[in-house]
């Protein structure tokens, strides 16, 4: 066995495979913010708390209806993504075109509304969560054991977001709002239901956080405090890629779970802030991030 | 007129002047605690409800006291904590802050504790420092400590054969002071430390730290963390094939409500260090259910007993002093006395601030063991008050060095 930097690659390319693992949290998250940036113009602070509601949501099926994974995996982000709808009917509709601010401070007020009301019920400990049978077990692929359930999450993950940049990027809807968020009024004059479109990228940018509560539910512990522990990342993610851009988010999410990965090898005391210290340099450098455009 | 008046006044002044020979010792408490991150379930709220019971079981009209109680939350953060402290202390009168779970942010109040000679009853925290190097004549550490789970867990693994360890510490000062106590009790039991990694407080993901584990080859997974984190590594390192790889996990602080959210079938088995289980005997049984009256369906942790234990110790301190206003005296007082109540039975508070009782080894039950909810833990073994803390020959406390 050959080490790399005092590492055995066993290690090594384990940690990558693991980072990798992390990135499609971090991807997915990150395309749901960029989504409803991009479209909206809403920094969306509610995203972690929505992320978490879809953990517990997937913890109460079962536990109450004793509704599995798999019916978790399609339902609930339907019934995360209609809660978005309302909070957008209610009260993001009236802020989108003011300054940033404004949605920031509401979403940021909504996401700590959540998180107490979740805390107040379920306590801070969280809850069980069993992996799926079908996903038990794992390979052993010689430089490490990886379990089946990260394996679906890695590929889960690449396939979702590989079809929400297609539709947004290359389908003929996606156009429709590219364009809608260029200029709304000329969209309406061709008979397009703008704000109804809108409303509808909120229900699914807020489905697409819920989707990632699901899955993440069988590794993490489902915690009310899920949401904020990861939301902070997120949002750097979001920035190093790029406000708004939705590949931008997507690479940014895998490449920088990966660095994450390799820090907590080489030095696990700054795994929390490597991420951190990547974005105030892209900033510096980039301020429209890496792959945005400067306005 | 002017007798009647003279009268009114005279009358007035006697009747103030009985109220104030009758008027009661005022102390106010404050229970500075997470209430909202990973440290919450084991402490918080529950710890809160604890202080109450204290207050109401102590009865402080009989003795002619008058308690308020106060709580915050310090987001395990200690310059929050620090900065909450000095503001009960010089504005709210405040005069015992109890529980603070998180080492960094009780070593902060300690000394801002000793600073208003105020007083200081560490419930929450683990770190041994609290009674050792930086031991306080206004602090007493109340339920347990790192020297005790070293002692406690670390020495009933190596004993039965755990030779090899590899430790996931918690990068603080709690974690450090874990591993390195439980290090000695490894290496002074004929076993080696092969590696250890330091990680971030409130991580979510083990899963890289996990793999650096289990290419070490250790035999025992040394976890040195607390709540959240311990659970996450717990259940994450099933996922990984840890146990079944051959290596085991050795969670050096486990709290009751720690095992009831990883579930029996992921926590079963872990060796556990604890003075206080609510289903001991009849006396901490009863209790529990008074607690659960305010917290419903959960159940204590050492830590909430813990604050109740020091408060109800607190307080009849004050009452054989008749004020609580100089915390020095106080602390003196409850060195004094002995300590007793139906969750931790007879101890005392030693010259360095620790307070002694047992400790025992209980074994987290498989979910076939487990009879009825909380059923969670097998007692292994009694470790006895004298054995159970450090002795305080090996404190390197200067209040106990000063004495001698």
């Amino acid at each position: 066995m050959f080490e790399i930097f005092g590492i055995p690659s066993q290690a090594l390319f384990g940690q990558l495979l693991i980072g990798l693992i992390n990135g499609s949290f971090y991807a997915l998250l990150s395309l749901g913010l960029a989504v409803i940036f991009g479209m909206l113009n809403i920094i969306n602070f509610a995203h972690g708390a929505q992320y978490m509601m879809g953990a517990f949501a997937a913890y109460l099926l079962l536990q109450y209806l004793g509704l599995n994974y798999w019916v978790a995996l399609i339902i609930v982000p339907v019934l995360i993504g209609a809660t978005g709808i309302v909070v957008e009917r209610l009260f993001l509709q009236y802020v989108r075109k003011l300054d940033h601010v404004y949605g920031l401070i509401l979403t940021f007020g909504l996401a700590l509304m959540i998180e107490g009301f979740f805390r107040n019920y379920f306590g801070s400990s969280g809850e069980p969560y069993q992996v799926p049978n079908l996903l038990l077990g794992g390979q052993n692929l010689g430089f490490m054991y990886l379990p089946t359930y990260r394996a679906w999450v890695i590929v889960f993950s690449a396939i979702v977001c590989f079809a929400t940049w297609f539709a947004i990027e290359r389908t003929r809807l996606g156009s429709y709002l590219r364009a809608a968020t260029e200029n709304p009024a000329l969209v309406r004059a061709f008979g397009i239901n703008v704000p109804r479109m809108v409303m509808l990228t909120y229900g699914f940018g807020v489905a697409l956080a819920a989707l990632a509560g699901v899955m993440a539910a069988p590794i993490y512990n489902v915690s009310p405090q899920m949401g904020s522990d990861i939301i902070i990342v997120v949002f750097a993610v979001v920035v190093i890629g790029g406000m708004g851009s939705i590949l931008g988010a997507i690479l940014t999410g895998f490449a920088l779970g990966i660095i994450e990965g390799l820090t907590k090898v080489f030095f696990p005391e700054a795994s929390n802030t490597v991420i951190f210290v990547i974005m105030a340099i892209v900033l510096l450098v980039r301020p429209a991030g890496l792959f945005g455009r400067t306005a | 007129m002017r007798v009647v008046a003279g009268l009114v006044i005279a009358l007035g002044a006697l009747l103030t002047g009985a109220a104030q020979a009758q008027s009661p010792i005022p102390v106010k408490i404050g229970v500075l605690t997470d209430m909202s991150s990973l440290y919450a379930d084991d402490t918080g709220p529950g710890s809160v409800a604890a202080a109450e019971l204290a207050i109401q079981d102590f009865d402080p009209a009989a003795h002619n006291m008058k308690v308020d109680l106060v709580s915050a939350d310090h987001q395990n953060k200690a310059d929050v904590g620090a900065s909450i402290a000095r503001q009960w202390y010089d504005v709210d009168h405040v005069d015992m802050i109890v529980d603070v779970p998180n080492s960094a942010v009780a070593l902060a109040v300690s000394d801002v504790t000793r600073e208003k000679n105020k007083v200081f009853l560490v419930s929450g925290a683990a770190s041994s420092d609290l009674t050792g190097p930086k031991c306080s004549p206004n602090t007493i550490h109340w339920t347990y400590d790192t020297w005790m789970l070293a002692h406690g867990t670390g020495k009933a693994i190596v004993q039965t054969g755990g030779k090899t360890w590899f430790f996931i510490t918690a990068d603080y000062a709690f974690g450090h002071a874990l591993e390195r106590d439980t290090t000695a009790v490894v290496v002074a039991n004929g076993g080696k430390v092969v590696g250890h990694v330091n990680v971030p407080l409130n991580t979510q993901d083990f899963s890289s730290y996990l793999l650096q584990a289990q290419a070490s080859k250790a035999q025992i997974i040394g976890l040195a963390n607390a709540g959240g984190d311990t659970i996450n590594s717990i259940k994450q390192g099933a996922e990984f094939g840890i146990v079944k790889g051959g290596q085991h996990f050795a969670g050096l602080l486990v709290f009751i409500p720690d095992v009831q959210a990883l579930g029996l079938q992921a926590a079963q088995g872990l060796i556990d260090t604890e003075p206080f289980y609510w289903d001991m005997n009849a006396g901490t049984r009863a209790w529990t259910k008074r607690w659960q009256v305010k917290r419903p369906g959960k159940f204590p942790s050492e830590i909430q007993a813990g604050v109740y234990s020091a408060t109800l110790h607190y307080l009849k301190a004050v009452a054989a002093l008749k004020s609580a206003a100089d915390g020095k005296a106080v602390v003196a007082e409850m060195k004094k006395i002995p300590t007793d109540d139906p969750l931790f039975g007879k101890g005392l508070v030693r010259a360095d601030g620790r307070t002694i009782h047992p400790a025992y080894l209980f074994q987290v039950k498989s979910p076939a063991e487990s009879k009825y909810p909380g059923d969670d833990y097998i007692l292994k073994a009694t470790i006895p008050a004298d054995q159970a803390f450090r002795p305080m020959s090996e404190d390197n406390c200067p209040l106990v060095n000063a004495s001698k």
